[in-house]
């Protein structure tokens, strides 16, 4: 029972709220994306006046200032579409694994994506974003089923701790690989710091329309899979029991999640951390069901981030800090209190 | 069998086990020395040996003295030191801790160090020796930490490493934010910071290395038979008469002090302290013992790795991206074979 993570912390931690309250909570949180966006728009390491934010809005890049929220409106964007995907894809790994410690970062799943991109950049001379993307996706792909492969060797299967260790470890080891291949082509986008720590500025409309279908996609999978969750959370004997073909259950969600931290990672690097935090949070919010705590989980990861990228425009002035940065630092210290209240017996 | 039997073997296989030792502590000092001789003559051109010797005794060799005794000289020395460091340090919390993956650099204590040493030299505007002691402050500090947010009934390695990994993640940001903070941020300091680099090594830079050798490797050489014991379990080790909490106390200090006056001054050097303990089982056999050995190998590693990665390859790396690259698919394979055992290191 302990051992079990979502299923042991399940009905007793987060008690199931009622369906009034969770549509209550569903508004709060798209107000809260809402009025973090306008912060997103508005906030920035250039102060723009408001008549300014205003004509920009509106297509107007005549003055500094509107030139300056005409870049943040695609950066808004896309920190909302990536935080929704990390959010999303980190409760679905959850659900999957049936880990509390479950994360896309935490799984080496970003990192494998980033590695196979900066192999690909590199060695194989991959220019278009559209092949970019798929090498990414690929990449997490692999990592993903490398990752779950050790995790699960030996007694026990895949225990949290272990599948976490094994992730862990990877994203370390492979975030050493990404530096070996990227440092001796300095003409690589973004440098090295990109593809280590990600982030989310420099984005542009045109690359996240490439990235679109492929968010589209996973989005549509991964919430379709809401049900199918439900019964795994139930344990595989009784999924199977209730008619659930539970092997092919979990690879169509997990290919999902793959999707969305693959073409995630594709576009803004790394990101660590969002999937873990959100999930947790949002089982606050929603409760255990997966048809209300997936579509919780993707709003509550859009705020998270959009937060956290106006965070760090906001503390590093006249600089700025990427969102992976300001994730790390928030995300941490929560991974460290579930590992700390994990009843788990040691390896 | 009869008892004066078994004696004679118990007493035969000790002493092969300490003849191994003692060949392989040798070979390895010889392997060292051979390594660190051929970086000093050979680099971006030949320099004869008789020339190296000359210059290392102080004569004035025309086109030998800058190259060698500037350039090579410097690097290699920081190089032996470093790797010293990080290779006893490694393997005395992998022997404490009973398990090769909680080393420091894993478990986040070279990252506190080096996010210390940043912080120092970034925001304090401090340089020299006092950076080393910021820098095993805060090492011991992250110790500390990591050491007693995974206390929850006892000290589970798991959780440790864990916990480690997450403060680790942490401390990487902050270095990230310090960098970003720094007036002239260059791509060298950078990587100084995230993967270890003797670039632009000093003959100064040493003093606080071969100081905290003396100084944190003596202290741990000294609790040297109390670590062996701690290798079978904390209960046998009391029962063999240890003082387990007081060993743990001084060999975490020793080991930190270590690590952290070497980060302080080349960064911390990816997977070094990681790498030498598990290659000096390798070598020894399970029953000898590892600190020497361990510290040998890592200076070893560093002085290669370093030379690798000028010289060996296509483009310049510094020396913790090769060390880094090298430890990489070990730390995975030691994972696959972790689980794959079920337990024990």
């Amino acid at each position: 029972m302990t051992a079990d993570g979502v299923q042991s912390s399940g009905p007793g931690l987060y008690p199931g709220a009622s369906r009034s309250g969770r549509s209550l909570w569903l508004v709060a949180l798209i107000a809260l994306l809402a009025i973090l966006c306008v912060l997103s728009v508005a906030v920035g390491t250039r102060a723009v006046a408001w008549p300014d934010i205003v004509a920009a809005l509106g297509g107007q890049v005549d003055s500094i200032g509107q030139a300056a929220v005409a870049v943040r409106i695609p950066r808004t964007l896309l920190a909302v579409l990536a935080g929704a995907a990390l959010g999303l894809a980190g409760a679905i790994m959850q659900g999957v694994t049936r880990n509390p410690l479950a994360d896309p970062g935490i799984l080496g799943v970003n990192m494998g994506a980033s590695l196979a991109v900066v192999i690909g950049v590199a060695w194989f001379n991959i220019a278009s974003a559209q092949a970019y993307i798929w090498v990414a996706v690929l990449g997490a792909g692999a990592s993903a089923v490398f990752v779950y492969t050790i995790g699960s060797l030996g007694r026990g299967g895949a225990t949290p701790l272990k599948l976490a260790l094994a992730g862990a470890a990877t994203s370390i080891a492979f975030s050493s690989l990404v530096i070996a291949v990227v440092l001796p082509r300095s003409d690589i986008a973004g440098g090295i710091r990109s593809w280590q720590i990600g982030g989310v500025g420099g984005a542009t409309f045109e690359r996240i329309g490439h990235v679109l279908p492929f968010l589209a996609v996973g989005f549509a999978i991964s919430l379709l899979s809401a049900r199918k969750l439900n019964s795994l959370a139930l344990g595989d004997d009784l999924a199977a029991g209730l008619g659930e073909r539970v092997a092919v259950a979990r690879a169509v969600a997990a290919l999902g999640a793959i999707l969305l931290a693959g073409a995630t990672t594709a576009i803004c690097g790394p990101i660590g951390f969002v999937g873990l935090v959100v999930p947790h949070f949002c089982r606050l919010l929603a409760g255990v069901d997966h048809r209300w705590l997936l579509p919780f989980s993707a709003l509550g990861g859009a705020c998270l981030l959009t937060a956290a990228d106006v965070l760090g425009r906001v503390i590093a002035r006249p600089g700025e800090l990427d969102v992976g940065i300001v994730t790390a630092l928030v995300g941490a210290p929560f991974f460290i209190w579930i590992v700390r209240h994990q009843r788990v017996r040691d390896l | 069998m009869a008892p004066s039997h078994t004696l004679s073997t118990i007493v035969d296989n000790r002493q092969r086990r300490v003849h191994r030792h003692r060949l392989v502590v040798a070979l390895l000092l010889l392997l060292l020395a051979g390594v660190f001789c051929l970086t000093l003559s050979l680099g971006q051109s030949f320099t004869p040996p008789g020339d190296v010797l000359r210059v290392l005794l102080g004569e004035d060799v025309a086109g030998a003295s800058f190259t060698v005794g500037q350039l090579r000289l410097p690097r290699a020395l920081l190089s032996v030191l470093a790797g010293l460091s990080f290779g006893l340090g490694g393997v005395a919390f992998q022997i404490m801790l009973r398990n090769p993956l909680a080393s420091p650099d894993i478990i986040g204590i070279s990252s506190g160090a080096s996010a210390a040493a940043v912080f120092a030299i970034v925001v304090l505007s401090l340089s020299g020796p006092i950076v080393s002691i910021v820098a095993v402050v805060a090492g011991l500090g992250v110790a500390l930490l990591v050491y007693g947010l995974s206390f929850t009934n006892g000290v589970a390695g798991t959780r440790l490493i864990l916990v480690g990994i997450g403060v680790s993640a942490m401390l990487e940001s902050v270095i990230a934010y310090l960098l970003s903070q720094a007036p002239a941020w260059s791509l060298q300091e950078a990587m100084r910071w995230l993967t270890g680099s003797v670039n632009g090594a000093q003959l100064s830079q040493s003093l606080p290395l071969i100081l905290g050798l003396v100084v944190f490797g003596a202290l741990l050489l000294s609790r040297g038979r109390d670590l062996e014991a701690l290798r079978l379990g904390d209960d046998t080790a009391a029962g063999l008469g240890v003082r387990v909490a007081r060993t743990r106390v001084i060999v975490i200090v020793a080991a930190v002090g270590l690590i952290a006056s070497a980060t302080a001054v080349t960064g911390p050097i990816a997977f070094v302290a990681f790498l030498s303990g598990p290659i000096a089982a390798r070598l020894i056999g399970s029953n000898g013992s590892l600190p020497i050995p361990s510290a040998l190998i890592g200076a070893t590693l560093v002085l290669v790795g370093d030379y690798a990665g000028q010289f060996l390859l296509p483009g310049r790396y510094p020396v913790g991206v090769i060390t880094g690259a090298l430890g990489a698919p070990y730390l995975i394979f030691l994972i696959v074979r972790v689980n794959r055992a079920g337990g024990s290191l």
